[in-house]
C-alpha cells in the first residue's frame, strides 16, 4: 500500500473523503458507530446527531429476559473518565426486537445488536432471535464486568470466551458479523482475540470498560452501590490504543472496532492508524450529545489533511515503517488544495473548528411538537404511562 | 425537542448562597414547560470532567436583545459547580435542554400547594406562572436549613396567597421542616395538589403528608426528583429510581426522561437506592 500525502493549509470541510469501511460482510459508509451502553437503543440521541449518516448504532447489551440492574449510585465522575456500574439494565430480548430494533429499522439506522448473557445457552438463544431480523452485526459482549461474580466474564478466558462465540456463530443469522467484544482485564490480550478468532469471530471490538472503583472520603465507603465498576473515558484512551495496537499486529487480517475515551475525530484517527476498521464513541456522548456526529466530521477533516481520499489509506498506517508513509510522487494537486505537494509529512493537526454543530444545523426539528401538547392532562391515570419504554413488556 | 446549544453567560450574581446563571441559549427557552432542566457542561472543552451538571429551569425569557435566555440557580459543591461560579459574562458555555417530564397542570382551576426544600424551590416559580394563567390559587412553604440557604422568599410572598417558611435552626420563619407546617397548609387552603421539589428526604415527607390528608384520603403530588446524572438525556441509565408504573408493577425508570417529575405515590419510597426484589427484571427473576 501506498498513500499520497499533500500538505493542506485551509480546513477542508468541502473535501470528499471516502470514508466507506468494511466490517466482514458489512460495508458501511462510515466507520463511526455509537458505543455499546451510551447510547441506549439510539432513539435518544436521534435529537442530536443524524444517525443515518454514522456507521450505526450499537445498542445497550441485551439480554434474553429484562434485567432491573443493579442498585445507585451507580456511577461516579473520575479524572477524564467516569466508572459506571449499570448492571446491564434493559427490557431483554423480545421487547427490544419488537419496539428498539423496529425503531432503527425504519429510521434507517445501521442497528449493531450487543448481546450479553450469563450462559453460553442464553447467549445462542439470543443470538438465534435475531435471526430475519434488521440487524446489521452482532456484537458479543462478553467482557462486561458489572456481573456479581468475575468468574462469568467470559472475555478473561480464552476457551470459555471461544466457547460463547462458537455458540453465537452457530445460531446468529447467517452472513451477519460477529465481533466478539474483550475485556482489557487480561494478561494477554492477544490470546483471547486469537482464540475467538478460530471460534468464527469475524472481527474484535476492543475494548470494554477495565474495572476499577472510587471511595468517598467522607463516608469512607466506596461510591458504587455496586462497589467496584467500568472505568471509561479518555483516561483508558492509552490503555485501548495499546490493545487495538497487538492485536492488529498479530492478526493483521482481521477487522478491529477500536473503542475506549474517543472525544475527538483525531482520537479516532488514532486508533485507525492503531489498526482499527472502525471507531465507538461512548461516554464521550455523556459530554457531548451531539459527538457522534462531530467525530465523524471531524475524522473525515483529520484524513483529508493528511491528503489521503479513502479512509480505508489510513486503517493500520501507524504500524507502517516512516519511510513507507512517505509519499509517492503525488499527482498534481486539485483544485482544493493549496500549496505544493511535499516529501515530508508533518503530522501536525490543522484545527478542526470548534468542535461544535452551529445551532441551526445538524439538528431534526421534524418533530420539535411532539409530546410538548400545552395541555397536560391532571387526571392521576394519565400520568401513569410511567415507562419505562425500557422495560414495558 | 431538546436541543445543545453553544450558549454563552449573560450574567452570574450570587443569590444568598446560590448562585443564579443566565445563559443566552436560542431554541431553549421557546420550548421549556415548568419543571424541566437543562443539562450543563463543566470544565471547558477537552477538560477533564466529562459529566454534565443538570439544574431545573429558573426562568426563561424567550426573546430579548440577545436572543434566548435560560436561567439556573446552583450551589457550590465541588469542582464542576465552582468552575460554574467562575464563568463571567460573553463565557461560552454549552447546554442541552429543555429536558425532562415537566409538571402536569390541572385542567380546571384548582388550589395548589407549592413546597420548596433550599434552591429546589428554584423551578416552582415557572410553575406557579403556568398555574396563575389557569386561575389556581397558590400557597407557599418553603425550607431550608438556614434562612440564607432559602431560596426564592420574595418572588414566593409576591406569587402565593401565603407563604410559610421553616428553617432547621429557626434563623427564618418556623423552625422545623416543611412537613411540619405542611398539614396545616393543606387543610386550610383545601388544597387539591401539593407540588415539590428539592432533597429526596424532604419529598418522601412531602408525600407522607399529603397522602395522609383529609383523614387520610391523601391529594395527588408531583414531585421533581433529585437523582445524579451522567447524561441527562437518557442514555446512560445511572439516574434510576424504582417506580411502580399503571399496571402495579415496579420498575427501575430514568428521572431524567421518565422524571424529573412523578406522581409521589408511584416512587417506592421504602426501596430508594436499591432494586428491590419485585420489580420487574430484578436478579431474583
Amino acid at each position: 500500500m501506498s498513500v499520497t500525502l499533500h500538505h493542506r493549509t485551509e480546513s477542508p470541510r468541502h473535501v470528499s473523503v471516502d470514508m466507506t469501511t468494511t466490517l466482514g460482510s458489512l460495508v458501511v459508509p462510515d466507520p463511526v458507530f455509537t458505543a455499546s451502553g451510551c447510547a441506549a437503543a439510539g432513539q435518544e440521541l436521534a435529537a442530536f446527531n443524524d444517525l443515518t449518516a454514522i456507521g450505526g448504532v450499537v445498542t445497550k447489551s441485551i439480554q434474553l429476559h429484562p434485567r432491573a440492574g443493579r442498585a445507585t449510585p451507580r456511577m461516579a465522575e473520575t479524572p477524564s473518565g467516569m466508572l459506571n456500574s449499570i448492571g446491564l439494565q434493559g427490557p431483554g430480548i423480545d421487547v427490544f426486537v419488537k419496539r428498539d430494533l423496529a425503531w432503527l429499522d425504519e429510521h434507517g439506522v445501521t442497528a449493531v445488536v450487543s448481546i450479553a448473557g450469563q450462559t453460553i445457552e442464553d447467549f445462542s438463544k439470543i443470538a438465534g432471535k435475531l435471526r430475519a431480523k434488521p440487524v446489521a452485526m452482532v456484537e458479543v459482549n462478553i467482557s462486561c464486568p458489572n456481573v456479581e461474580d468475575r468468574g462469568q466474564v467470559f472475555a478473561c478466558n480464552a476457551g470459555s470466551a471461544a466457547a460463547v462465540i462458537q455458540a453465537v456463530r452457530r445460531s446468529a443469522p447467517a452472513g451477519v458479523p460477529v465481533f466478539a467484544k474483550l475485556s482489557p482485564d487480561v494478561t494477554d490480550i492477544v490470546a483471547i482475540a486469537k482464540a475467538c478468532v478460530d471460534a468464527g469471530a469475524t472481527g474484535l471490538t476492543l475494548i470494554n470498560t477495565t474495572l476499577g472503583m472510587a471511595i468517598d472520603t467522607t463516608t469512607m465507603r466506596p461510591i458504587l452501590a455496586g462497589v467496584t465498576g467500568g472505568l471509561s473515558g479518555p483516561a483508558i484512551r492509552p490503555l485501548a490504543l495499546r490493545c487495538v495496537w497487538q492485536v492488529h499486529q498479530a492478526l493483521p487480517d482481521i477487522p478491529i472496532v477500536g473503542v475506549g475515551g474517543i472525544r475527538t475525530g483525531l482520537d479516532a484517527l488514532e486508533f485507525i492508524l492503531a489498526g482499527a476498521s472502525a471507531v465507538q464513541v461512548g461516554t464521550v456522548i455523556f459530554n457531548d450529545p451531539g459527538a457522534p456526529a462531530r467525530i465523524s466530521r471531524e475524522l473525515r477533516e483529520a484524513i483529508a489533511e493528511r491528503g489521503m481520499d479513502r479512509l480505508e489509506q489510513a486503517i493500520g498506517l501507524g504500524h507502517r515503517p516512516p519511510e513507507e508513509i512517505i509519499p509517492e510522487l503525488p499527482d498534481p494537486p486539485g483544485d482544493d488544495l493549496v500549496g505544493e505537494p511535499v516529501d515530508i509529512v508533518e503530522f501536525t493537526a490543522v484545527d478542526s473548528g470548534d468542535g461544535q454543530p452551529a445551532a441551526d444545523e445538524g439538528y431534526d426539528d421534524e418533530s420539535a411538537g411532539e409530546g410538548s401538547s400545552e395541555e397536560v392532562p391532571f387526571d392521576i391515570e394519565a400520568l401513569e404511562d410511567y415507562p419505562s419504554r425500557d422495560q414495558d413488556a | 425537542m431538546a436541543v445543545q446549544v453553544k450558549g454563552e453567560v449573560l450574567t452570574l450574581k450570587p443569590v444568598g448562597e446560590y448562585f443564579s446563571m443566565t445563559v443566552v441559549a436560542p431554541g431553549i427557552a421557546e420550548q421549556t414547560r415548568p419543571g424541566q432542566f437543562v443539562a450543563v457542561s463543566v470544565g471547558g472543552q477537552g477538560g477533564g470532567m466529562l459529566l454534565r451538571r443538570a439544574f431545573s429551569i429558573y426562568s426563561v425569557r424567550e426573546t430579548g436583545v440577545y436572543g434566548g435566555t435560560v436561567e439556573f440557580i446552583f450551589s457550590v459543591t465541588g469542582r464542576g459547580t465552582a468552575w460554574l461560579a467562575a464563568q463571567r459574562p460573553y463565557d461560552p458555555i454549552d447546554i442541552v435542554g429543555p429536558l425532562g417530564r415537566p409538571f402536569a397542570l390541572p385542567r380546571e382551576p384548582a388550589n395548589c400547594v407549592l413546597v420548596g426544600g433550599g434552591y429546589g424551590s428554584a423551578p416552582l416559580f415557572l410553575l406557579a406562572d403556568a398555574l396563575r394563567t389557569r386561575g389556581c390559587r397558590i400557597d407557599a412553604v418553603l425550607g431550608a436549613s438556614t434562612g440564607d440557604r432559602l431560596f426564592g422568599a420574595l418572588d414566593a410572598k409576591r406569587m402565593a396567597a401565603s407563604v410559610a417558611f421553616t428553617t432547621d435552626d429557626g434563623s427564618y420563619g418556623e423552625k422545623g421542616r416543611v412537613s411540619d407546617v405542611l398539614p396545616e397548609v393543606i387543610e386550610r387552603v383545601h388544597a387539591d395538589v401539593v407540588y415539590a421539589c428539592g432533597p429526596m428526604a424532604m419529598l418522601e415527607a412531602v408525600q407522607r403528608v399529603a397522602g395522609a390528608s383529609y383523614g387520610g384520603a391523601g391529594i395527588p403530588t408531583q414531585l421533581s426528583v433529585e437523582e445524579s446524572m451522567a447524561c441527562g438525556v437518557g442514555v446512560c441509565m445511572t439516574c434510576v429510581l424504582p417506580v411502580v408504573g399503571g399496571d402495579d408493577h415496579t420498575r427501575m425508570v430514568r428521572s431524567c426522561v421518565d422524571g424529573p417529575v412523578f406522581a409521589g405515590e408511584r416512587i417506592r419510597w421504602d426501596a430508594l437506592g436499591t432494586v428491590p426484589d419485585d420489580a420487574i427484571g430484578a436478579d431474583n427473576k
